[in-house]
């Protein structure tokens, strides 16, 4: 355990009974929990090496309630800590001894579907996969796809910025969202941004998208939507090496083809995948997927040049897919890698983004870093926008493996920062890469974010330990304690 | 206030000391890049980032593109046109329409998150932003964002600066995403068509998977633009036609795209407003502007209306911006009240507590 969480207010938990009972009063009976044994539940997230079962967990179900539950907080002092569907791999959601777990799963409505204007309102409870299977009768879909979004909800997307693997032609989710309804720590409720195509005044939408639950809570969201492809088709191709795998990548960008995805695995990945779904993939030391979009023979022209690209780079197998049975297979194995590599043993899941010209150079290093650690990683990720998924084995049962793992890990998103990459380019910085933002923020350009949240959140009440480090955000929370 | 002397710094460190020094002595200061953009009708210094010019890295394989704020937009299309490549939300060029003389600036771009048809299909400036350096109204080098496609390391400041027209900050050096360009481009027209035709047809259009990448309507002509690779784009302009074969459209090859993203079809006088609304409503809010006695035009299939004539379009719509001013009164800004000009306030004083930066320019 080597990051550390501040101590509970202890003003907070003596307060504990009428902190519950004033949300009592102005929630339904059933949308308060303050029982151990049900508020244990939410004591993580995916990050579940980190555990704290939170002081109570409400379940709002409009906007209005959770404008309740924020001018009760707000006025007791009590942090809050916004929650989806707790898929964060970083430790977004990680609850303190002295807070308010605030779940956003009951705000589950879809209100609006405007296909004339190109866009859904929901409440951001809505899981990501729910909003694409609501407008699928309507030839329409929502893109951003993160790996979890039959669990993953749009108010998490929305925290984190959520990419998924079809980001590389559709953006992430800052670059789909239109508009959101938030509520602010005062219990105040502002609508920013909307259908229109532009935001009235200074662009908060833009910094509330990402925030990390740090400025405020969103409850609805106006999500821009597009017309379903008429095919989409990948194709597999083998490297004898990471390097010629990652010079495919770049030419494919260079010519003018934009795939809506490349996916890259490694070997260790490979042997993984393959002993547990069988997916039939090359025995090769790297392996990209390219998924191309269009009509047939939009899909065939498309898929001619990238052949053309990759034959001239002399590739062990290039593999396309006549039929969606031959399709799947080849999504198969990138599909069931997370699940692979779990029957390894366990592992941690970074999310460094590299500029694309350094992922052989970047690989190259992480194998020698695993070296000198002394863990096996196996490297998954979306090469099309250099967004690496370096996964570390380690046993959890072992003692200072975690703590091997975790340097080890620091190692990785320190070299993706020294090649001119970043710490994390989906996941968030939660608890788990908080320590590292120093090494790629000097400490005014970190000043800046924290006094930004002091202008949205002057109690430092939202999401507290995650995103700054505890030195650093010290002073601010010291006056905003005041 | 001393005698208006223009400040052209050449490097980041020269921004930082003006600023600094002008944040002492509470000096104003109008932020400039090549004079294009909206008017700060405020007296003050201006500071010109002409001189703070010139691409940094160009790199086609990782479709990034680091360069000073006073680089040319001009220099900036041909060198990324050299790749086959370009800015993909198609920043406009306003000389025209502002009667400026000067030329547009990257840096102004981005501090206007200027955006020109393409924005229906690739989104807009903010979207292709991926990282910036500035100076804030203390004299502070900072920086946000990186260059690279994803991103989510802290808060996304880059957002905020693109579209806050120098009121936050100087921007020092901006990262943008370059995008290839489709090879092949063509147009479908409509003659003589009103707006609420226009918006049947965008309608339409905009729910296919064609990826139209422009949708404008002007002077009673309805525009819909079609790009892709060769055969890509003969494939989508068939299925286009059949689709809209009601509306008898005609295909035009080198249809005016560069004018509708410049609105030279309101080039010289009047006051002009830049409006944005819900695509479906523009046909009604073009019948209201018109009896105020001016004349529109629509691009972003509707979701962009400009206005040229007299009158305050806000009592419709009230999401407009008054990009020339040229005797209309008021602000340039649409009016923010309650918690949202709260927050507002609060960004504005915490970048630039002494309010030297385009102090007036984006206030009620």
């Amino acid at each position: 355990m080597s990051i550390a969480m501040p101590a509970p207010d202890p003003r907070v938990l003596a307060q504990a009974s009428q902190i519950v009972a004033a949300l009592r009063a102005v929630l339904p009976p059933d949308a308060v929990i303050d029982d151990p044994r049900e508020t244990c539940a939410y004591e993580c997230d995916a990050l579940t090496a980190y555990r704290c079962p939170p002081l109570a967990v409400v379940l709002p179900r409009s906007t209005e309630e959770v404008a309740a539950v924020m001018r009760v907080c707000g006025d007791m002092g009590v942090p809050v800590v916004p929650r989806g569907a707790g898929t964060s791999l970083a430790g977004g959601a990680l609850p303190t001894a002295d807070c308010v777990i605030l779940g956003t799963m009951r705000l589950c409505q879809v209100l609006e579907v405007d296909t004339d204007n190109r866009f859904i309102r929901v409440q951001t409870g809505v899981t990501n996969l729910s909003v694409s299977a609501e407008l699928e009768p309507h030839g329409f879909f929502y893109a951003p796809d993160p790996s979890s979004q039959l669990a993953c909800t749009i108010a998490g997307n929305i925290a984190m910025n959520s990419g998924g693997a079809h980001c590389l032609k559709y953006g992430v989710t800052t670059n789909n969202l239109l508009g959101a309804t938030v509520v602010l720590t005062t219990g105040e409720v502002v609508e920013l941004g909307g259908p229109e195509m532009g935001p009235m005044g200074l662009d908060l939408l833009g910094i509330l998208c990402g925030s990390e639950g740090q400025l405020g809570v969103v409850t609805e969201a106006v999500l821009r939507i597009l017309p379903r492809p008429e095919g989409a088709r990948p194709v597999l191709i083998g490297f004898d090496s990471a390097e010629t795998a990652g010079e495919c990548v770049a030419r494919i960008i260079r010519s003018g083809v934009l795939p809506v995805a490349i996916e890259y695995m490694d070997e260790p990945c490979l042997r993984a995948v393959e002993a547990f779904a069988k997916a039939g993939y090359p025995d090769c030391p790297a392996v990209l997927i390219v998924e191309v979009e269009g009509s047939r023979a939009e899909i065939d022209d498309q898929i001619a040049r990238i052949r053309a690209i990759a034959d001239a780079l002399h590739p062990v197998e290039f593999r396309e897919s006549r039929n969606a049975d031959e399709a799947l297979a080849i999504w198969k194995g990138r599909k069931s890698a997370f699940g692979a590599m779990g029957r390894l043993g366990d592992y941690i899941c970074l999310d460094g983004t590299v500029p694309v010209g350094q992922l052989p150079h970047t690989l190259r290093r992480i194998g020698e870093l695993s070296r000198q650690h002394g863990l096996e990683v196996a490297n998954v990720f979306h090469a099309g926008d250099g967004n690496m998924h370096p996964l570390i084995l380690f046993d959890a049962n072992k003692p200072g493996d975690l703590a091997r793992a975790e340097a080890f890990g620091a190692d990785i998103l320190r070299l993706c920062v020294a090649v001119g990459g970043c710490l994390t380019g989906e996941h968030g910085v939660g608890v788990e890469k908080r320590d590292l933002m120093g090494d790629q923020y000097a400490p005014g350009d970190l000043a800046i974010q924290m006094q930004v949240k002091d202008v949205f959140d002057p109690q430092w009440l939202l999401n507290p330990a995650k995103v700054f480090p505890l030195e650093a955000s010290a002073a601010h929370r010291a006056r905003a304690a005041e | 206030m001393t005698v208006a002397l223009d400040l052209a710094p050449t490097s980041e460190a020269e921004v930082s000391e003006i600023l600094a020094d002008c944040h002492a002595r509470r000096t104003p200061l109008r932020i400039a890049g090549g004079g294009t953009r909206i008017e700060n009708p405020f007296l003050a210094e201006t500071l010109s980032l002409s001189r703070l010019s010139g691409v940094v890295t160009y790199s086609p394989g990782e479709m990034t593109l680091i360069a000073r704020p006073g680089t040319p937009l001009p220099e900036v299309r041909q060198m990324l046109a050299a790749e086959g490549q370009a800015l993909a939300f198609e920043p406009p060029d306003l000389r025209g329409v502002l009667g400026g003389n000067g030329t547009p600036t990257l840096g102004g771009v981005v501090a206007a998150n200027a955006s020109g048809p393409r924005r229906l299909l690739t989104g807009a400036c903010r979207d292709h932003l991926l990282g910036v350096r500035f100076v804030d109204g203390r004299g502070r080098v900072l920086k946000n964002g990186g260059r690279v496609m994803k991103n989510v390391t802290g808060l996304d400041l880059s957002k905020l600066l693109a579209g806050s027209h120098g009121t936050l900050a100087v921007l020092t050096e901006v990262v943008l995403k370059t995008l290839p360009l489709s090879p092949a481009r063509t147009t479908l027209v409509f003659p003589g068509v009103t707006e609420t035709t226009a918006l049947r047809i965008f309608t339409a259009a905009l729910s296919t998977p064609f990826e139209v990448s422009g949708a404008a309507h002007v002077g009673g002509t309805a525009y819909l633009r079609v790009e892709g690779l060769e055969g890509q784009l003969a494939y989508r302009r068939d299925r286009l036609l059949a689709l809209l074969a009601d509306w008898q459209p005609q295909v035009m090859e080198g249809a005016p795209w560069d004018a509708i993203r410049d609105v030279a079809h309101f080039a010289g006088g009047g006051p002009l407003w830049r409006i944005l609304c819900k695509p479906t409503d523009a046909p009604s809010l073009c019948q209201g502007l018109r009896a105020m006695g001016g004349d529109c035009s629509l691009d972003w299939g509707g979701g962009l209306i400009w206005y040229r004539g007299p009158g305050n379009p806000r009592g419709l719509a009230p999401h407009a911006t008054l990009v020339r001013r040229d005797g209309a009164t008021g602000p340039a800004f649409p009016p923010l009240t309650g918690a949202v000009a709260r927050l507002h306030d609060g960004l504005r004083r915490t970048f630039d507590p002494a309010g030297i930066l385009n102090p007036g320019l984006m206030d009620a």
